[in-house]
């Protein structure tokens, strides 16, 4: 499936044929439906969990790791298969991808930060802790990350 | 035949080539929506940090739970499931757009734009109900003491923890006329506010089941700002997306990209519709699901 090379500089078109190319957007949408169904599914898990009595944080976390996994899937197809990405060459992919590596350290550090925060607050200021926390919020919290004391 | 080389024999840095073979303004595009990208996610991640760092934070399945013509019922994630089905939905017609294009077929590009430029308005009226419904919707509150009846607006939103009832009982006997009006309207409709606002204190007092009131907390004060922000900013980019898919539709039609001899330009467009797709799918992840 090489470009011909028309003007000799640059190939233009990912020339694809026409029922490839319907039979892979059909199959990119089927599955980004299915996806955003499961999401869906998930989240109304999560709903009914807090409404009952005792929610597993555990649980929730991991519910709501796995919407974050079914995300990312979904951002991927979207970018590889809608934008073409994928069939770009893949020095161009890596100019816009590595960048994008960023945000690894990017989301860790300023979540970590906001816990951090969460966490000095509620060791020092227990009048406010106590007031945002007459519901029973996970045990040991403010001694995660603890200032030795 | 030396010109249907295969892939891994065209050295693309020996000159004479461009080395990513992609035009100029399609990897332009690329570059811009790659600090988008970062634009939206420094965005999305100073909300996850301020989340991070408090106690209580709202949840989304109180929050969202309306949808149009639908009344009170509570239907949490309902509404934004359509508006989501909506700009994926968008998004392939946008794909069929450009891959008409690819086959320089006219008519075909400006169908799919039009069904493009259609699913771009259709998400941004959902999104013009869904803010008109947080901003007037009416939640009875316990603040300083009383209670009061609010919608989500930047500064005061009404998505905090449940009060319980001794401090509702409590509170009712602190608060004002106009609120108590505000209070008995939401659940008496067959009353006028100006029958209402003539009665006195102790007599709507008498109306109101403290039972039946749901009252909240303020809900932590950045949620609204942050919401408001990150979804309206997302919206303007949607708008910008429409406007930019009606230029392109124009210009199909009057024969620019015929003439011109291929539709790259289709392809830029698109490019540009995808990635407000994508961010809503982060949007998405972060408002409403967890």
């Amino acid at each position: 499936m090489e470009h011909q090379n028309i003007s000799s500089e640059i190939t233009y078109q990912h020339h694809i044929e026409d029922t490839e190319f319907k039979k892979r957007i059909r199959k990119t949408t089927i599955l980004l439906s299915v996806i955003t169904m499961i999401e869906l599914a998930i989240g109304l898990t999560i709903y009914t969990m807090h409404k009952g009595e005792h929610p597993s944080a555990l649980l929730v976390l991991m519910f709501k790791g796995m919407v974050c996994i079914l995300t990312l899937a979904k951002a991927y197809y979207i970018v590889s298969v809608f934008m073409h990405l994928g069939d770009e060459i893949r020095n161009m992919i890596m100019t816009v991808v590595v960048p994008l590596m960023l945000f690894v350290w990017f989301i860790a550090a300023f979540l970590w930060d906001g816990n951090a925060f969460r966490t000095s607050r509620n060791r020092y200021d227990k009048f406010k802790m106590e007031k945002t926390m007459q519901h029973p919020i996970k045990q040991g919290d403010t001694t995660q990350h603890g200032f030795g004391g | 035949m030396a010109t249907t080389a295969a892939a891994t024999k065209t050295n693309w840095w020996n000159g004479g080539k461009s080395p990513f073979n992609v035009e100029y303004g399609k990897l332009m595009m690329w570059y811009f929506l790659m600090s988008d990208a970062f634009t939206f996610g420094a965005f999305l991640i100073s909300y996850g940090t301020i989340r991070f760092s408090q106690n209580v934070w709202a949840d989304p399945n109180v929050v969202f739970n309306a949808f149009p013509g639908a009344g009170h019922t509570n239907l949490p994630l309902a509404f934004v499931s359509v508006m989501t089905f909506i700009l994926i939905i968008s998004s392939v017609t946008m794909v069929l757009a450009v891959h008409a294009g690819h086959n320089n077929d006219k008519k075909g590009v400006m169908k799919w734009l039009a069904w493009t430029i259609v699913g771009g308005l259709a998400f941004l009226g959902c999104q013009a109900w869904e803010w008109h419904h947080l901003i007037t919707g009416e939640h009875v509150v316990l603040m300083d003491n009383h209670l009061d009846v609010i919608g989500q607006t930047t500064r005061v939103n009404p998505w905090g923890q449940m009060v319980n009832p001794a401090t509702v009982m409590n509170a009712l006997q602190n608060t004002p006329h106009d609120a108590l009006v505000k209070i008995v309207g939401s659940h008496h409709h067959e009353m006028t506010e100006v029958q209402l606002a003539a009665l006195s204190d102790s007599q709507l007092k008498g109306m109101i089941d403290t039972a039946e009131l749901h009252v909240r907390e303020t809900g932590p004060v950045a949620f609204g700002g942050f919401f408001y922000g990150i979804t309206g900013f997302h919206g303007f980019h949607v708008f910008s997306g429409v406007i930019i898919n009606i230029i392109m539709l124009v210009m199909t039609s009057k024969d620019v990209f015929t003439n011109k001899g291929h539709y790259l330009m289709i392809e830029k467009a698109g490019l540009y519709w995808h990635f407000v797709d994508l961010v809503w799918v982060f949007v998405f992840l972060c408002f409403y699901l967890i």
